[in-house]
């Protein structure tokens, strides 16, 4: 519920305002195509356009290729891997999610020979995945991994992987892979007609293949409009690595936990709003 | 057992009775992701042409899910009425087409027959059917239930209002309401899917539309659409509950991973029906259906989509519902890849609901990762208006702002009603009548500002809590 709902009513009664201004008031209430007129029963041209644009950039923002080298020249110096997932083209990809979650076969190579080699397992890795909007990844996922790396100052970092065509379970070979103990996927959300660069973080203990949704924890709607900011992800996120990996879990399991130690007074360090 | 098949010098063999009804499935992204589509589109015809020469019977001998595996399938062979069947109980499926296709086959005959036909007998004659053979015979099924307005009748076509709001804010949720009532939307229910799952929101938003009704007097119902235990919960909190919604599947497993099953469905129905709220009806059940879900769950038992899809239809009858609608492109374009697709699948689902006795509806919409835009709706709301359907969910400019998909608008309402000529539920017509909201020829009127129902409207939901 908004407290704006006690604020003074959007439309003073009885008051004999215009049309136009009506509508105005009522939609700050809403970010719905309300009072949008009529030509004949049709929707007038105006509105019409402005839908089809907010549909074209939805629809340019599934179909962008993942611009791997501008996240990359964004982010702070620290190895970089490429994979691929099994899904070709976007085409398959959006037809086929199954393969939008397995790697292609060159990645278990290249995977293979950035695991460490003292024997050592890294804590995390960050995965920059172009899921549904290429776009979201291009304009956050630089700015929450700096944000991140500024407050995980002390782990075992993995090379970052750059994951074209990919789902989010492709986070679990990846991180399997790698000998990771916990992967970080930031992926594209897929778009809306109001916000269509909206990024989401998923965060997997002990990732591998077979992984259940249940045993993920999420982190949605990092974007510029209104969404969190990179600072606030990132925020989140860092509290996640560090009571996952002190832990042993993500998901459900720890997103309880945390509400339990809220209650008993436990500490949740720079949490805000879980 | 097998099924075979010779054509044209090639030979087809199918292992089994699903596998003859997936191959013979028209194409759909959703059967080639499951590994169930036909090898080939000769094979897909070779498929219909054993299809077509099965006796109905084989549905009632042959189950393509588990009789002891699956309560669903119980549920459809257990309650399975012999007698009403018995009109087409000599027919293969091929011929059943010939027989729905037929002069003879009116409103009355389906009718009857509706209670002996079963879902897989439903799904296996539509993979035989061309889109106008589903309208045609879909338009001579006459389903009607009722509440507050009686949905299905000749001639009319209803709507649900759907006012989402991407944080539950009553007064965001009004002013889409308001929105919609001046289109004249809103007559099936006025129905909001809450951002958030909890009891304490949906019992705001259910108290404050039902006050909203009330205060206009509106005849239809409302609902939140929560899942069946939390509206049991707000029904013994004594929010006024009209309808009590449920998203249902067509295999047990998948009914499971919505956190329902047909014990849970009976409970929620009984405490729905027992506010007593309708005026002109009891119909008190709202269900929402889609081609893809149970295979999303992974619980199709390699039943191809529109088959599985056919017996959440038969979950849905039991338990004697005001609305029961596809969401026909949610799903996404892993299950129906395009707007032929999605267009296949909502006639399709409509045909099979109504055949089967249901209040057929559909959410015609697209997500923005399909092949669709809103041509395709254009398309589908059409046809869709030719075959009877009994309503149509409608939001404000076709934009859903909480669930991030397009639906139709409140615009495409009024532009059916102008081309098909078919009109609001009788009750809430007259109600648009008595709001002067109406001209003489039957049209929702442009009102101006200082109209005196739009003044009102416009006042009461600057002032919604």
């Amino acid at each position: 519920m908004t407290p704006a709902a006690d604020s003074p009513a959007v439309v003073p009664a009885g008051a004999d305002l215009p049309d136009g201004d009506r509508w105005a008031a009522l939609r700050r209430a809403t970010p719905a195509r309300i009072g949008l007129g009529r030509s004949g029963d049709a929707l007038p041209l105006r509105p019409m356009l402005d839908f089809q644009l907010a549909h074209a950039r939805a629809r340019d923002a599934v179909h962008a290729a993942l611009d791997v080298a501008a996240i990359v020249s964004a982010l702070p110096p620290h190895p970089v891997l490429r994979v691929h997932s099994a899904a070709p083209d976007r085409r398959t990809y959006l037809r086929r999610p199954d393969l939008g979650r397995q790697l292609d076969a060159d990645a278990a190579a290249t995977l293979r020979e950035a695991a460490p080699a003292d024997g050592q397992s890294f804590d995390l890795v960050f995965i920059v995945a172009d899921g549904l909007s290429a776009k979201a990844v291009a304009s956050h996922a630089a700015p929450v991994i700096q944000a991140c790396l500024r407050r995980l100052d002390g782990y075992r970092i993995a090379p970052i992987v750059m994951a074209e065509q990919a789902r989010v379970a492709l986070g679990d070979p990846v991180g399997e892979g790698l000998g990771a103990r916990l992967s970080v996927v930031l992926i594209g959300e897929r778009p809306g007609l109001s916000v269509a660069d909206s990024l989401g973080i998923y965060l997997t203990y002990a990732p591998r293949p077979g992984r259940r949704d249940s045993e993920r924890n999420c982190i949605s709607n990092v974007h510029g409009h209104g969404g969190l900011t990179p600072d606030q992800a990132a925020g989140k996120v860092a509290w996640f690595v560090r009571e996952a990996l002190r832990r042993g879990l993500t998901g459900v399991g720890l997103k309880d936990g945390i509400e339990e130690a809220l209650l008993e007074g436990g500490r949740a360090p720079d949490l805000p709003g879980i | 057992m097998a099924y075979r098949c010779d054509l044209g010098g090639e030979r087809y063999r199918f292992p089994d009775l699903k596998a003859v009804l997936a191959a013979a499935s028209p194409l759909r992204s959703g059967d080639e992701l499951a590994g169930l589509a036909a090898s080939s589109d000769a094979a897909r015809v070779a498929a219909r042409t054993i299809l077509a020469d099965l006796p109905l019977t084989t549905f009632l001998n042959e189950a393509v899910v588990p009789y002891e595996d699956d309560e669903v399938t119980r549920l459809i062979v257990d309650s399975h009425d012999a007698a009403a069947f018995a009109p087409v109980s000599h027919l293969t499926v091929g011929g059943f087409r010939d027989w729905l296709l037929g002069h003879e086959a009116g409103p009355a005959a389906l009718a009857a027959l509706a209670p002996g036909l079963t879902p897989e007998m439903v799904a296996a004659v539509s993979k035989l059917m061309r889109l106008q053979d589903l309208i045609v015979v879909a338009r001579k099924c006459r389903v009607t239930t009722a509440f507050r307005t009686t949905i299905g009748l000749s001639g009319r076509l209803a709507t649900r209002l759907q006012p989402n709001h991407p944080s539950d804010d009553p007064r965001g949720v009004a002013a889409s309401v308001l929105d919609g009532l001046l289109y004249g939307a809103g007559d099936a229910v006025i129905g909001i899917n809450p951002a958030s799952d909890d009891v304490e929101t949906a019992i705001a938003l259910t108290t404050m539309l039902d006050e909203m009704r009330r205060h206009y007097e509106i005849p239809t119902q409302t609902c939140v659409l929560t899942h069946v235990t939390n509206a049991m919960t707000i029904i013994e909190r004594g929010a006024p509950v009209d309808l009590v919604f449920q998203s249902v599947a067509g295999t047990e497993a998948a009914n499971r991973g919505f956190g329902v099953d047909l014990a849970l469905l009976a409970e929620a129905t009984d405490a729905a029906r027992s506010l007593g709220r309708g005026t002109v009806g009891d119909n008190a059940m709202y269900f929402e259906t889609g081609q893809g879900a149970a295979l999303s769950a992974d619980a199709h038992h390699g039943v191809d989509q529109q088959t599985v899809e056919a017996r959440a239809y038969a979950v849905a009858r039991a338990f004697r519902p005001l609305l029961v609608n596809t969401v026909v492109g949610f799903i996404g374009p892993e299950y129906l890849s395009d707007g032929k697709q999605i267009t296949r699948a909502g006639l399709e689902d409509h045909f099979c609901g109504k055949l089967l006795g249901l209040p057929m509806g559909c959410d015609v919409c697209y997500t923005n990762h399909a092949e669709a835009d809103q041509d395709d709706m254009d398309g589908l709301m059409l046809l869709l208006g030719q075959a009877g359907c009994s309503f149509l969910i409608t939001v404000p400019g076709s934009d859903d702002v909480m669930l991030n998909y397009q639906s139709l608008s409140f615009h495409d309402l009024l532009t059916l009603r102008t081309v098909l000529g078919v009109r609001a539920a009788p009750e809430f017509e007259a109600w648009l009548d008595r709001m002067g909201m109406t001209t003489p020829d039957g049209r929702v009127r442009s009102l101006e500002a200082r109209h005196p129902a739009l003044t009102r409207l416009l006042d009461h939901a600057g002032h919604a809590r």
